[in-house]
């Protein structure tokens, strides 16, 4: 059976730490960076749990900053 | 597969559109703003229609649109947008012309130029931020704000009986003939975000057509206003402003 596999990436300094992406995702791929923060001083999202992704794109749609970039394989 | 093999190029299916330029926004952390202007930009992008858009941005938080967005814009007194929009659109029928305003710029000190901009049918759209505030001034009460919210100046909750009650403008508009598309969306989920954007999608191809006077509302979200977390304020709304604002088609007039 054919498996999606998927994968993001977060423009740290773009990020602004409001964690609407990670309610967003279904699979529970995402997370802010406990201790971690930007040059804004914000606690970036980063994938906390990268095997789970499926490139379904719903963090990047809810980013009201536009950092995330989606990636997604179908592997047969 | 490695995650460096799937993050390749090729692979990638979303990245931020080319017109949302790479300033970093001045709003607040989950402000809807944000995702409002990330949708303009992807779908002037893939209307091919951006040498031929130009946005009117208003007085309040998202005064400073033009900087984010790479398309022409020009700046409006408080609330005049959609006069400005008239003459823009009147003077360059070709072009596709938006407003861009926020509930105190629409529903408060720009009433008039809303309400007769869209009874005159006037061939442009009006994107409405409705977060139930006033923004950028500290968290005012605004016409949209709901009877018992909270603002700095209902710090009792809004009193019906002293304040008068929460104006639903976007209803109001549908009832003028000049309207051809009215319709109110949210963005806080990423179905909302999709019915969000095929809704912009569908008032700016009536711009273009000439079809009337296209009124989009958004109901959106103030956390900083609203003393809430992003997340908290997307809950908030869904069990508050919709049950006022309802989310849905208001009138469309034009044939799919
Ligand atoms: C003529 C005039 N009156 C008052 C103001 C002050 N003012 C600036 S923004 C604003 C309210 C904006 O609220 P809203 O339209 O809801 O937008 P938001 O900031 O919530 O996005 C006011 C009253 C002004 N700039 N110009
Ligand atoms: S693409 Fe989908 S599964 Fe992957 S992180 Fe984003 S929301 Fe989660
Ligand atoms: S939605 Fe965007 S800005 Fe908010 S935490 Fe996620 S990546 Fe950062
Ligand atoms: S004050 Fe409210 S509307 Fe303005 S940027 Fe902050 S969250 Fe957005």
């Amino acid at each position: 059976m054919a498996k999606v596999l998927g994968a993001v990436t977060v423009n740290q300094e773009r990020c602004k730490g409001c964690d609407l992406c990670v309610v967003a995702c279904p699979t529970k791929v995402l997370a802010l960076q406990p201790k971690e923060v930007n040059n804004k001083g914000y606690h970036f999202a980063y994938m906390q749990n990268p095997e789970a992704c499926i490139g379904c794109s719903s963090c990047a749609t809810v980013c009201p900053d536009g950092c995330i970039e989606v990636y997604r394989v179908i592997v047969k | 597969m490695t995650i460096e093999e799937i993050i390749k190029p090729e692979n990638r299916v979303y990245a931020k559109p080319r017109l949302l330029n790479d300033n970093n926004m001045h709003y607040c952390p989950g402000c809807s703003h944000g995702v409002v202007h990330r949708l303009i930009a992807e779908i002037v992008e893939e209307m091919g229609i951006e040498d031929k858009t130009i946005g009117i941005a208003p007085v309040g938080c998202a005064v400073f649109a033009y900087n984010y967005v790479d398309i022409d814009w020009i700046e409006a007194a408080h609330g005049r947008a959609p006069a400005i929009a008239t003459a823009v659109k009147r003077l360059n029928p070709s072009r596709m012309v938006f407003t861009y305003q926020g509930d105190g710029d629409l529903a408060a000190i720009g009433t008039c130029e809303t309400i007769h901009a869209a009874n005159r049918g006037e061939n442009i759209v009006i994107i409405f931020i409705n977060n139930g505030i006033y923004g950028m001034t500290g968290g005012q009460m605004a016409p949209t704000t709901l009877e018992g919210m909270k603002t700095s100046t209902t710090p009792y909750g809004r009193r019906i009986d002293l304040n008068g009650y929460p104006l639903n403008i976007t209803s109001l508009v549908a009832q003028l003939d000049g309207t051809c598309y009215v319709t109110r969306q949210a963005v806080h989920t990423p179905a909302a975000v999709r019915k969000t954007k095929n809704a912009i999608k569908q008032a700016f191809q009536n711009s273009m057509d000439g079809k009337g006077t296209s009124l989009v509302e958004i109901v959106s979200t103030c956390s900083s206003g609203w003393k809430m977390t992003p997340v908290q304020a997307n809950k908030w709304m869904e069990e508050n402003m919709f049950a006022k604002y309802p989310l849905g088609d208001i009138k469309n007039t034009v044939k799919q």
